[in-house]
């Protein structure tokens, strides 16, 4: 495996004061290698959520350090923190988020008109990402108009369209019923395998994790085992 | 993310729910329509008066009166009674019969002509005309305009009266033309008429004068205007058999000061006659005092309008908090996809200044196009008597300010919202349901 996009050292967080004091992580330390795939898995309130949100810098943690390629993440504050998650991470969510009433065109360029691309670039870009997804017929179409999975795509497509080094992923699969979900993550883990982009992927299934290269099993804030798939 | 992207990407957020927008619209629409027709009853008012001031031209002369006596003071209530300067021993002094103390006297007048600054003094003459006659039709009550021989009349065909002529000259008012005999104001110049007047002893006299133009009606009354030698014809006539006991008293005296004063020096020229117990007023003076209550009234419909904006201010905040509400999670993810807090608050301030835009953009063209209707109508119909007068008019720098005024007023009110929006943290709005 070669070096690691992502690092963590004894990462604390907990939420609250007091008594009313949770721990959600009781120290985590974890190494994500550029180009792995790998899945957090738990159940709800385990903390899983928890470790992909201070991954992807949107939190940070209470105690215990966070590497981005090396460095430490503590270091990037205001506007170089958003430029870093704009151009380094895509996200995909169990809820889509897509805007609603607005095209699937525009739902895609949104990671690019916030990076600030001018319209005529980002346009182009956009529709190649679509393609990749088999979506680009849908692009003036309401994004709200769209079916589950379909929808998923678009998200792909977005989370895709910026060309990140890293995708989180949480619960993909988890509004999609069995075949379009099996059909997403055929799309993630050939993103992983065709792009080289890592796969971080935050799920439930055990059978989604065992797709993946590596799953750890978090429970109670704690790495309670990891397993490579084989 | 580019200001322009920031602008465009606002303008669509507010067309996305288009029920709120539009009610939102509506609420700041009534303030600035109204603004911008009382800003417009403003200029045209104030125009109007700037018009007939400098027609009238005549900024060196001052309508001179005795100052009201303080003892009707309604203020205060009545004076305490002192033999030495109250009413009966004033009478005690003067011979003959009481004498009216509000009108000026022969006295009066060489009591201010030795003050600085007085170029000429003419007590105004009340010299009352029976009626007036073109040749071949019949006889019209007439009115006498006061002073017409030193103020410059808003013409409508034909000249200005020359006073230094001996010749009798007068000017008619548009609307005595139909009546007296004339189709137009071009077919009445140079035409005689004659005056009828009643003397003292009651005998009734004709005076012959010549128009020499046509003038539009004015604030100063209806009536026509005479030069002059006409004038001194006139009160020649009207004081034929009139007893030596009686003495002649005006109403009025008209005074002439320098053109080249300063207002300091108008100033003191009015405080030097008020210490002499006589009041007096320039046109402008006249005129101003008119003015203060139009704008007093026009500044009560502005306070409405303001307070109209307001509440619609708060209708804004209303809709831009529901708007934050509702797209918590757009914003989260915004915010997760790297765009910072800053423009997350331009986004959302955009927002509610595009909004305000669009209520006062509207409400100042309906308001422009509505006023125009009324204001054509009036001055054919209502107000026809006073021609020039455009009771509305919108000046461009007054709409562009209604316009930014209501553009600042949305601002101030979407940055509540806006802030609240920028505030959001992304994992807290992403998991919001």
């Amino acid at each position: 495996m070669s070096e690691a996009v992502l690092e963590t050292k004894d990462l604390h967080k907990s939420y609250g004061k007091g008594s009313n004091r949770f721990d959600a992580l009781k120290g985590v330390t974890l190494s994500i290698g550029r180009g792995e795939s790998l899945a957090i898995v738990g159940k709800s309130g385990s903390g899983k959520s928890t470790l992909m949100h201070l991954l992807a810098l949107l939190d940070r943690p209470t105690s215990g350090e966070i590497l981005l390629n090396g460095d430490d993440a503590a270091r990037l504050k205001g506007r170089i923190l958003n430029t870093t998650r704009n151009h380094t991470f895509g996200f995909v969510f169990q809820q889509f988020f897509l805007v609603p009433n607005t095209s699937v065109l525009d739902n895609v360029m949104l990671p690019l008109k916030i990076a600030g691309i001018g319209s005529r670039a980002r346009k182009i870009q956009a529709m190649e990402a679509l393609d990749a997804l088999d979506m680009s017929d849908k692009a003036k179409s309401n994004a709200t108009d769209l079916s589950g999975g379909q929808k998923q795509r678009v998200v792909i497509a977005r989370a895709l369209v910026n060309e990140p080094s890293v995708i989180f992923a949480d619960e993909p699969t988890g509004n999609l019923d069995s075949a379009t979900g099996a059909v997403v993550e055929d799309i993630l883990l050939d993103l992983k395998k065709d792009r080289g982009i890592t796969l971080v992927l935050v799920t439930h299934d055990a059978d989604l994790a065992a797709r993946c290269d590596r799953s750890i099993f978090v429970k109670d804030g704690l790495i309670l085992e990891q397993e490579l798939s084989a | 993310m580019k200001f322009q992207d920031i602008l465009t990407t606002a303008i669509a957020s507010t067309f996305r729910s288009k029920l709120r927008t539009t009610l939102t619209v509506v609420a700041i629409f009534i303030g600035a329509f109204t603004l911008t027709i009382t800003s417009a009853i403003g200029t045209g008012v104030s125009d109007y008066i700037n018009t007939q001031v400098s027609s009238i031209g005549a900024t060196n002369v001052m309508t001179v009166t005795k100052a009201a006596d303080a003892s009707s003071s309604t203020n205060t209530g009545p004076k305490k009674y002192d033999p030495k300067t109250s009413g009966a021993t004033t009478q005690g002094r003067v011979q003959g019969p009481p004498t009216d103390t509000n009108v000026l006297t022969a006295s009066d007048i060489t009591k201010i002509k030795p003050i600085s600054g007085v170029l000429t003094v003419a007590p105004s003459v009340q010299v009352s005309p029976d009626y007036i006659q073109a040749p071949g039709h019949g006889k019209y009550v007439m009115s006498l305009n006061d002073n017409a021989a030193l103020t410059k009349a808003d013409l409508a065909s034909g000249r200005q009266l020359d006073n230094s002529t001996s010749a009798s000259e007068v000017l008619l008012p548009t609307t005595y033309l139909h009546n007296v005999g004339f189709t137009s104001a071009k077919e009445a110049i140079g035409q005689s008429v004659t005056v009828g007047i009643t003397d003292y002893a009651g005998a009734q006299h004709v005076v012959n004068a010549t128009v020499v133009g046509v003038q539009n009606a004015t604030l100063f009354g209806g009536g026509v205007s005479a030069n002059t030698a006409l004038t001194n014809k006139l009160e020649n006539v009207q004081a034929t058999g009139k007893p030596a006991t009686v003495t002649s008293s005006y109403a009025s005296a008209t005074i002439t000061f320098d053109s080249s004063s300063s207002p300091a020096q108008i100033t003191a020229l009015k405080k030097a006659l008020a210490d002499k117990s006589y009041s007096a007023q320039t046109v402008a003076d006249q005129l101003g005092s008119f003015e203060t209550v139009i704008n007093g009234i026009v500044g009560v419909l502005d306070a409405f309008a303001i307070i109209a904006l307001i509440a619609a201010g708060f209708g804004i905040i209303n809709t831009l908090l529901m708007s934050v509400q509702e797209r918590t999670r757009e914003i989260g993810l915004m915010k997760a996809m790297g765009m910072g807090g800053g423009r997350i608050f331009t986004l959302f301030s955009l927002e509610a200044v595009f909004i305000g835009f669009l209520g006062s953009a509207i409400g100042a063209g309906v308001a422009i196009g509505i006023g125009t209707l009324i204001s054509g109508a009036l001055a054919g119909g209502l107000l026809s008597g006073l021609p020039g007068l455009h009771l509305l008019q919108f000046a461009p720098t007054s709409i562009a300010t209604i316009i930014i005024v209501v553009m600042l007023i949305a601002f101030l009110a979407g940055t509540l919202p806006a802030r609240r929006a920028s505030r959001q943290n992304p994992i807290e709005a992403l998991r919001y349901e």
